[in-house]
């Protein structure tokens, strides 16, 4: 369960999450819609610690990770973060990326780390990737490993910051499978997305933000069926 | 035409122990001289007094003379430590990796720079320690990066242990010089030395070009 109290971030001057106040239950997939630039991004990455908040607290079961840097750092292989552009370690094969954490931070054996890599890969339909490097793969399958290399960690909450945003459409619908697949098992995921249908169909909690601000959050089918503010409802006029 | 070998050529074993003074130089100077330069451009990419310091540690030894630095040095130690004199190869070996640090914690400052953030950003949210993400992330990638300007530094440097000579290290320039004070005969050793040094970089510049292929893992 992660918890967010009271939460505000500005960069210089401006003003990007204005007084977040939220809970992300655990076995619950949320997806988080709204223009560029309504702060998405940035409270996700707070969730795993890349942005500080200005002010306000995160509780991740229980625990403050903004002012306990050191259990931060405990908690954060738990939670598996999936970018937009990928982000693979490009001076290593897909199963070293894989692979990479689990020795280093799991401190696994090279065996053991291997044989998870390799599940993890098939898993995502990447088994015949296992020796190329990123420069060598198409974006699609560079995002699939991106999240087997989360997965590996075995997270009990999975990020997901516009994972097919620098996608092409046929490789969006591939990643999407993907997602649909590894959210389905008992995980906390929390996806920032611009794919209106796929919010749709996998999550159960719809949270809209617009201007720093969640302007509505409500399951699924009510948000989309009965659209309280009307911010909302100009967005997903104009979206779908 | 007056070029003869014949009276050279008896010299020619006492000009060949000449590379391996040469090599040890080079050899000291990039190695210490890469992780030394690795350090201070860690230290330079922070912005505190450590960091200022640093700077102007590089900026000394880039705005002087090596010619000076290695005199400097040499001579100099003793008025700073009394009665401290340094052999002469010892001074070769502290300049000469004092000064390539200089050089390569800018070439390599360039190769952190060029890291997408986002790489280290993965590697963070997966829990790895900033010393985890700096050595097996940052620097291996950093160093590739940037490996033709290492090379090229390399280069420089090799040529450069000839200066060594200035202060009394034996060597290739300084037994040509001796060659050349007991035969007369200044062209011929001249010859054999300037071919030693160009193929000793030729071979340096085709292991770079090597290295280069072997890592040219974002090439698809």
């Amino acid at each position: 369960m992660i918890k967010v109290e009271q939460v505000s971030k500005s960069f210089n001057n401006l003003e990007v999450l204005k007084d977040i106040n939220v809970q992300f239950e655990d076995d619950t997939i949320y997806a988080i819609i709204g223009v560029s630039g309504s702060g998405k991004s940035t409270l996700l990455r707070m969730l795993n610690g890349l942005e500080v908040p200005t002010t306000g607290q995160i509780w991740i079961d229980g625990v403050d990770i903004v002012s306990q840097t050191k259990a931060l750092e405990r908690l954060r292989p738990g939670i598996g973060m999936v970018f937009q552009s990928f982000n693979l370690f490009e001076h290593f094969t897909a199963i070293d990326n894989v692979m990479f954490a689990l020795k280093k931070v799991k401190k696994l054996t090279k065996e053991q780390a291997r044989a998870i890599a390799i599940e993890k890969l098939t898993e995502v339909g990447c088994a015949h990737r296992l020796e190329h490097y990123p420069a060598q793969l198409s974006g699609g399958e560079k995002q699939r490993i991106a999240i087997a290399r989360a997965l590996a960690m075995q997270p009990t909450v999975l990020l997901f910051d516009e994972p097919t945003s620098a996608l092409d459409p046929e490789m969006t619908v591939e990643v999407l499978n993907v997602i649909k697949k590894v959210t389905e098992k008992k995980l906390l995921s929390i996806l920032v997305t611009h794919e209106m249908n796929f919010a749709k169909e996998v999550a159960d909690v719809i949270i809209y933000m617009d201007q720093g601000q969640i302007v509505e959050m409500a399951p699924t089918k009510e948000f989309f069926e009965h659209t309280k503010s009307d911010r909302a409802k100009k967005f997903l006029q104009n979206m779908l | 035409m007056n070029i003869d070998f014949t009276l050279t050529l008896p010299y020619l074993p006492f000009l060949l122990q000449g590379i391996e003074v040469t090599l040890k130089i080079a050899a000291v100077g990039a190695i210490f001289g890469t992780l030394l330069g690795l350090i201070l451009s860690l230290i330079t990419s922070k912005k505190n007094v450590l960091a200022k310091i640093t700077s102007f540690f590089i900026d000394f030894f880039r705005g002087t003379p090596l010619l000076f630095q290695l005199v400097f040095f040499h001579y100099g130690i003793s008025s700073i430590i009394d009665g401290f004199v340094p052999a002469a190869l010892t001074s070769a070996f502290v300049v000469f990796s004092l000064n390539s640090a200089a050089y390569l914690s800018e070439v390599l400052r360039a190769g952190i720079n060029s890291i997408p953030k986002g790489q280290i950003e993965a590697a963070t949210s997966l829990g790895v320690s900033k010393k985890d993400i700096a050595l097996f992330i940052i620097i291996p990638i950093a160093l590739r990066n940037v490996l033709p300007a290492i090379i090229n530094e390399f280069i420089t440097l090799t040529k450069e242990t000839s200066v060594a000579s200035f202060i009394g290290v034996s060597e290739l320039l300084r037994r040509q010089a001796i060659i050349s004070g007991t035969t007369f005969r200044v062209i011929e050793p001249m010859l054999i030395v300037g071919v030693i040094y160009y193929t000793l970089n030729k071979l340096l510049s085709l292991g770079g070009k090597y290295l280069e292929r072997k890592l040219s893992y974002d090439q698809s």
